[in-house]
């Protein structure tokens, strides 16, 4: 499906993630955030984007037990600058696809 | 003589013995399985101990009468698995040399994880089921408790047997209509998923579930702690949620003694090859069942499609053959939703379950994702089926490894 978003068109599923990572910038994830109710991005917001990113690339799964274990945000953090369901929040921010930590 | 060893002998372990013994040539391969335990527990069951709808002999069996004649069973535990020297270095201090490891030793409950969970009142207002002792004091619980909030809960995902909590919902709201006390309680179910189950179709027919039942929903619940004097849940957003009794499953993680070998990732789970179930890390290791970290559920149907297909691997890496990579993540879990009904669920790694007839496509006499009587006879068959065939290694007639997507409603 596609969605138009900060003078972009781009693909996403019917949740709203990104299906192809290299249609995503910055500028897209800013619009994103407003869009989650998560407002201006600061620059810890952008490490643990980043990170998640790496993540994704390296095909490492992800879990916010695993994140706040890796020394970029500790749990309570996480989820102030996320809140509510952060992993989620901050993947589809990333345009990443949904954590599968769960199945 | 070479030494094949598996370590564990629950429903993964014991399905590979009964397969390899079979399969491998006794007069070149000495069989080996480890595991301190005596009692082989049918965990499905565990889910209706607390409720009295099954009682503790029917779910318990020794681990001996399912290991076949030929393997021979080491009855302590494992320490430490060194991949160097390639042996298992043994609590009592025996020493196991292997030429191929079979990791099986499954997950349990950590309530230590999180703050005041196993504090004061744990066996009191706080209980699990997912073990054989919570499950049983959990019954004692019910058979005197006289109403109010029933919280039930989840901590934190991946656990075994996903669909076991919302069935715990069900069979609870049933338990307490048939006890004509209803009335006097208040069912919440909470978790840290953002619906009822983790794939969407499911989770639409689940949720509804809920919502029929009269039994309220909180999600996206990520827990902080217990606090044990107000009787609250705590989230890391500060949400409270009160409860006089709760019934939590706790984190789940793999055996302590894969975090001793340095095999496994931060919730001592192996990481391993989801396709072939070769450790990602030590070609002549071999993962299945709760042990391994695939991004399949933890539940015994998949260990037994995961075994038919290990088998193979072991006899072709043996014969120095490239593994096959068909492991799909198939999953068939019945899933009990009270008043003597179930519905069925069957997916895989791309598929999410969907309505359809199953084993036969467009006949059945099972229907996926829809409530009915025969499904719930079905789960009750499947104890028997359990005992009976899965652990002897034996295929279920009608029921492919691989999933089958024909007479499903993609
Ligand atoms: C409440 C509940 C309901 C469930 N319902 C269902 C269901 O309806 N359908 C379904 O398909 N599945 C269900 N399951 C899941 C199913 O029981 C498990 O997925 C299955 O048992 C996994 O098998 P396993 O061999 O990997 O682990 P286990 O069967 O747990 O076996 C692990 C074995 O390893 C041994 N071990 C561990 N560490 C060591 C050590 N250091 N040394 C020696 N031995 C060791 C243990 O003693 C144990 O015997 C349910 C589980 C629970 C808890």
């Amino acid at each position: 499906m596609q969605k138009v978003i900060s003078g972009k068109t781009i693909n996403v599923n019917d949740e709203g993630y990104l299906t192809d990572l290299t249609q995503w910038d910055k500028s897209l994830a800013q619009a994103i955030a407003q869009e989650e109710g998560i407002g201006e991005l600061t620059p810890k917001h952008w490490d643990i984007i980043h990170y998640l990113q790496e993540q994704f690339k390296q095909e490492i799964p992800l879990s916010i037990r695993k994140i706040s274990k890796s020394g970029v945000v500790n749990i309570e953090e996480f989820y102030a600058l996320f809140p509510q369901g952060p992993l989620k929040k901050a993947s589809k921010i990333a345009g990443i696809p949904k954590p599968v930590s769960c199945i | 003589m070479k030494k094949l060893v598996i370590l564990g002998a629950g429903t993964a372990g014991t399905m590979m013995a009964n397969h390899l013994q079979h399969k491998l040539d006794s007069s070149s391969w000495e069989i080996n399985i480890i595991d301190h335990r005596q009692e082989h527990y049918y965990q499905p069951g565990f889910l209706f101990l607390p409720f009295r709808i099954y009682e503790p002999e029917d779910i318990i069996k020794t681990i001996r009468e399912f290991i076949p004649e030929g393997v021979n069973l080491i009855n302590d535990k494992a320490d430490k698995i060194d991949t160097e020297g390639k042996k298992v270095l043994m609590q009592n201090g025996d020493v196991i040399h292997y030429d191929i490891l079979i990791i099986a030793t499954g997950c349990n409950i950590a309530p230590e994880e999180v703050d005041g969970m196993n504090g004061k009142e744990w066996g009191k207002s706080v209980f699990d089921f997912y073990t054989f002792s919570g499950a049983l004091s959990l019954r004692n619980k019910l058979d005197e408790w006289e109403g109010g909030k029933l919280v039930i809960h989840i901590t934190e995902m991946p656990i075994k047997c996903p669909v076991a909590p919302l069935e715990f919902a069900f069979l609870a709201d049933s338990y307490f209509k048939h006890k004509n006390m209803r009335d006097k309680v208040e069912i919440t179910y909470v978790t840290p998923l953002s619906g009822a189950f983790t794939k969407p179709r499911a989770t639409a027919t689940l949720g509804n579930l809920l919502e029929e039942k009269n039994i309220s929903q909180i999600n996206d619940f990520g827990i902080k702690k217990v606090d044990n004097e107000s009787k609250k849940i705590i989230d890391y957003e500060g949400r409270e949620v009160s409860f006089d009794l709760l019934v939590t499953i706790p984190t789940n993680k793999g055996d302590a003694l894969i975090e001793r070998s340095g095999l496994g990732d931060e919730l001592n789970y192996v990481p391993t090859n989801k396709t072939t179930l070769q450790s990602l890390n030590n070609p002549d290791i071999f993962v299945l069942g709760d042990a391994t970290n695939i991004p399949a559920s933890k539940a015994g149907s998949v260990t037994h499609f995961e075994a038919e297909i290990l088998t193979e691997n072991i006899v072709r890496f043996i014969n120095n053959e490239p593994l096959k990579e068909e492991f799909d993540g198939h999953a068939n879990c019945f899933i009990e939703t009270g008043d003597g009904k179930a519905l069925l669920i069957d997916f895989n790694y791309t598929h999410e379950p969907v309505e359809g007839a199953f084993p036969f496509p467009g006949v059945g006499p099972l229907r996926l994702m829809k409530e009915s009587r025969i499904n719930h006879m079905g789960k009750l068959a499947f104890r028997w089926i359990y005992w009976n065939m899965l652990l002897k290694g034996n295929h279920i007639p009608f029921v492919s490894t691989a999933m089958q997507t024909e007479g499903k409603h993609f």
